[in-house]
């Protein structure tokens, strides 16, 4: 049976014998970023339950190897939801017949659409365990939801890709779950103005917690949108019953769309769950898939730099998450790393056949002063250099 | 008393020489070095503690502060940052030997980003500043800590600052968007940018709340957030604290996120009423300050499902207000409390731990005995959604042996958080105050593991040096990299 104390055995020996790791949950995040090359896996699917939920404190803490959906079912039964909306890509990544874990989730940082409202996965981080490369147990944060109790590595094991230590246990804020949710669908137009428009409604004072915009072949994907002809721009409001209907209506009359059309709460959370899990992308197999980030109006120029590439793609966070995908080639990934580079943003290769995968660069390079303070800490917590290394980088 | 490390005997010695140094890298009068011009800089928040700088850097750009950090690094000169000077956990107390680097100048709003909903500001606009520069747009920036008319945003993201508002919309560190930085070395970095969730290592995360001891901040891309249609308070006075924390309970399980759940207990009312004469009920035990938002129909419906759960609790006293200037007045007691304990107390140390909001009877019930056996007052104020609980523990300076009662008091009640599940700072930040503390929460392999971040990004432990750590025996800062 898998304990913190036996993850600690087998960093120890890992570190004896020099012989890395690959650290996982279920695997089913294998095929993100760089391939690791390891004589071992480490998994913490084994490390699994929920060891407190206090719905009142907003707190729930579970052991890394939770499946999500077991957790989502727990607080969905106290009427409360995990804030940043973790994605399920398994359409993208694969079906692997396992459910991804709260460690899976939480060590890359995958946040839903209410991400640009709300937060990301690591702003709900209050509290995490973690072996590090060391062998040493240690905690960062605690089970309160304001604590600035010295330097935060919560964050920074947060989205670290296992690669600074093996996250064990980790404590979540969560928070009530809306009562009901609505969308207003804007149909037909195109991506700059769909910008515009989600910046509006981003900007107005009605809460808005989703904004995306697909175009005509992803909206063909997406079952609960048939009936729209040509694009969709999603703008999703979350609250009690009653606010939702007036908030809604006061979006629609600030757009003043006549074609304009409103889902109700069920036909919402089907279409949102959708655009959570990336199912409007039109990836084919055999393609790569890279996820942009950028300043929102940066989005549709991002789309714009690519369009003789003809990538399938859309938009979520109000233009500025950027979904696409195409061939898993160098010339692709080099175009598309242009892009996000010339808008400012940050870019990474999600999925793609390992060939790809170990000869580009899978997320920017860092700035050689700041590369210098990346190594300097992954030797402050993984001094061996065992835990999944070359994931994010190269010889790190 | 706190323990300083003593100063490096040869940078003492070579005191003119730096002063000349720092002063060719810096505009004319960015460098103060008389006694008399450095006072103002020998404290801050915490103001029980003094210590005149070596001198002070007022750089104006981040090339300069830049020139600055690299001349010290080269020299070995500590390095203390400081914004307003506005800490409550000595986060800026400068050290004898140390260079004081001031982000005062530094006080322009570079980029206002309306459709992007972000502002590129430099370190020293005040938090206050942000939200000022927007308003007119609706828009504002939301972390809103008590000192925020004076307190700097470089300060702000140092010890990730929070406020009454945190609830619905978070802390500094979910907040922001991007920084630019210096190292100790002098180079720049620019950290995230205006869109979310960079790739690789989350500095971001890791830099805000790191107490000045990794970088120096310069510049601060945030988020601005368009205000909601309208926000309206209430009060709710109650006949025991057990009776005020299961309301409170109460209302986080109905669904309802208030954008601000404040409460204080019967020393506080009294102080805070005496001051401001906000109305409050002088009978009660603990008080309740709820705030919602949205359209007045929406205020309405909220206030009263919440004034439902309220009476539920038997309150002594319930009162919703019907327009902007009732909120205010609601407000008015509670932003008025430390000058309201300020009058009743010469002096007085405002504390800050999280406890799980369920501890909150016990908790309080504890402070209260402990308020007896040390004989000194206390008042609470308790951010009640998020567990954030400031102890105003009263006292007078003129009297060392009261001022010690009060420092071994307030440990005692941070000791108290921690054995709750809590923790000792929810939002002031380690500093000085609660630095020799850090042992009760964490491990010594653990403050091993936090030393040897630190000593990534600043291997010669010249920045902040003193701060956050319990410093070690003998004072040796650089720890081996080595396995």
């Amino acid at each position: 049976m898998i304990t913190e104390d036996s993850i600690v055995a087998t960093v120890v020996e890992a570190v004896r014998t020099r012989e890395p790791l690959l650290i996982q949950g279920n695997g089913t995040k294998a095929g993100m970023l760089r391939p690791v090359q390891a004589g071992r896996t480490l998994s913490t699917a084994g490390l699994s339950g929920i060891n407190l939920y206090a719905p009142k404190e907003l707190i729930l803490s579970a052991r890394a190897g939770t499946p999500l959906t077991e957790i989502e079912n727990a607080v969905a039964a106290a009427g409360q939801h995990l804030i940043a909306e973790p994605p399920d890509l398994s359409a993208l990544l694969g079906e692997t017949g396992r459910p991804q874990t709260l460690g899976g989730v939480v060590a890359t940082n995958l946040s839903g659409p209410r991400r640009v409202a709300w937060g990301a996965m690591r702003d709900h981080v209050m509290g995490i365990r973690a072996v590090t490369g060391r062998a040493e147990i240690i905690r960062s944060g605690g089970r309160v939801l304001k604590n600035v109790t010295g330097l935060d590595l919560c964050k920074l094991l947060t989205g670290s890709h296992g690669t600074l230590g093996v996250i064990t246990e980790i404590t979540l804020k969560v928070l009530p779950a809306p009562e009901a949710t609505g969308t207003l669908v804007l149909p037909g137009l195109d991506e700059a103005a769909a910008v515009t428009a989600l910046s509006a409604a981003l900007g107005s004072p009605f809460g808005v917690s989703g904004a995306a915009w697909l175009p005509a072949e992803a909206v063909a994907r997406v079952p609960g949108l048939a009936g729209i002809g040509g694009s969709a721009t999603l703008i999703r409001i979350e609250d009690f019953a009653e606010s939702v209907v007036y908030r809604i209506g006061r979006l629609k009359e600030q757009f003043a769309l006549a074609d304009a059309v409103l889902f109700d709460t069920e036909l919402s959370r089907a279409v949102w769950r959708d655009v959570r899990d990336a199912r409007p992308l039109a990836a084919r197999e055999e393609d790569a898939v890279w996820r942009v980030s950028v300043r929102p109006s940066s989005g549709p120029s991002i789309l714009n730099a690519l369009r003789p590439l003809g990538l399938a793609h859309f938009l979520d966070w109000g233009g500025g998450l950027v979904w696409l995908a195409g061939p898993a080639d160098i010339a692709t990934h080099a175009a598309v790393e242009t892009a996000a580079r010339a808008a400012g943003g940050t870019w990474t290769l999600l999925r793609a056949p390992e060939v790809l995968r170990g000869a580009v660069r899978v997320v920017p390079d860092e700035p050689a002063a700041l590369a210098r303070i990346t190594r300097e800490v992954k030797a402050a917590m993984d001094p061996a250099g065992i835990l999944n290394p070359g994931r994010l980088y190269v010889g790190l | 008393m706190i323990r300083q490390p003593d100063p490096k005997p040869d940078i003492m010695d070579r005191r003119d020489a730096i002063v000349a140094g720092l002063r060719a890298l810096l505009p004319e009068s960015g460098l103060i070095a008389e006694p008399r011009l450095l006072k103002p800089y020998e404290t801050d928040g915490l103001s029980a503690y003094r210590q005149p700088p070596l001198a002070v850097a007022l750089p104006e750009t981040t090339e300069q502060t830049a020139a600055v950090l690299k001349y010290c690094h080269q020299n070995g000169v500590r390095v203390v940052p400081r914004g307003a000077g506005t800490s409550l956990s000595g986060g800026a107390l400068p050290l004898a030997d140390a260079v004081v680097v001031g982000m005062m100048r530094m006080n322009r709003i570079l980029d206002i980003n309306y459709p992007d909903r972000c502002a590129v500001v430099q370190a020293g606009v005040t938090n206050i500043g942000i939200t000022n520069a927007v308003s007119a747009d609706g828009f504002f920036y939301a972390p809103d800590p008590s000192s925020q008319l004076a307190c700097m945003i470089g300060g702000n993201v140092n010890m990730n600052s929070g406020g009454a508002h945190c609830l619905k919309y978070g802390v500094t560190a979910n907040n922001l968007l991007g920084l630019k930085v210096v190292t100790i070395e002098g180079e720049i970095l620019d950290i995230g940018g205006a869109h979310l969730d960079a790739a690789g290592y989350d500095w971001l995360g890791l830099l805000t709340g790191s107490e000045g001891m990794l970088v120096v901040v310069t510049e601060v891309t945030v988020r601005i957030l368009r205000g909601p249609e309208g926000a309206r308070a209430m009060l709710a006075a109650f006949g025991s604290n057990e009776v005020a924390g299961a309301a409170v309970d109460a209302i986080i399980s109905s669904g309802i996120i208030p954008v601000a759940l404040e409460f204080m207990d019967r020393p506080a009312i009294h102080a805070c009423e005496a001051f401001a004469h906000a109305g409050y009920p002088l009978d009660a035990e603990a008080m309740l300050i709820i705030e919602v938002e949205g359209s007045a129909e929406e205020q309405d419906r909220l206030l009263g499902q919440l004034s439902d759960i309220c009476r539920k609790f038997d309150p002594i006293s319930l009162k919703v207000s019907q327009s902007a200037e009732e909120s205010l007045a609601i407000w008015k007691g509670r932003k008025g409390a430390f000058g309201a304990v300020g009058r009743i107390s010469p002096d007085y140390l405002c504390m800050d731990g999280t406890i799980p909001t369920s501890q909150l009877p016990h908790v309080l019930r504890r402070i209260q005995e402990m308020s007896d056996s040390y004989g000194l007052k206390v008042a609470n104020i308790f951010h009640a959604g998020d567990g954030n609980l400031h102890p105003l523990i009263m006292f007078d300076a003129n009297d060392a042996d009261s001022f010690h009662a009060a420092e071994e008091f307030g440990a005692d009640i941070l000791k108290l958080c921690v054995e709750v599940g809590g923790c000792l700072t929810g939002e002031h930040g380690v500093g000085v105050e609660k630095r020799d503390l850090m042992p009760v929460q964490f491990h010594a392999h653990e403050l091993q593991q936090q030393r040897r971040l630190k000593s990534a990004f600043d291997p010669d432990w010249l920045l902040n040096p003193s701060k956050v750590f319990p410093l070690l025996e003998p004072e040796v800062a650089v720890l081996p990299q080595a396995a």
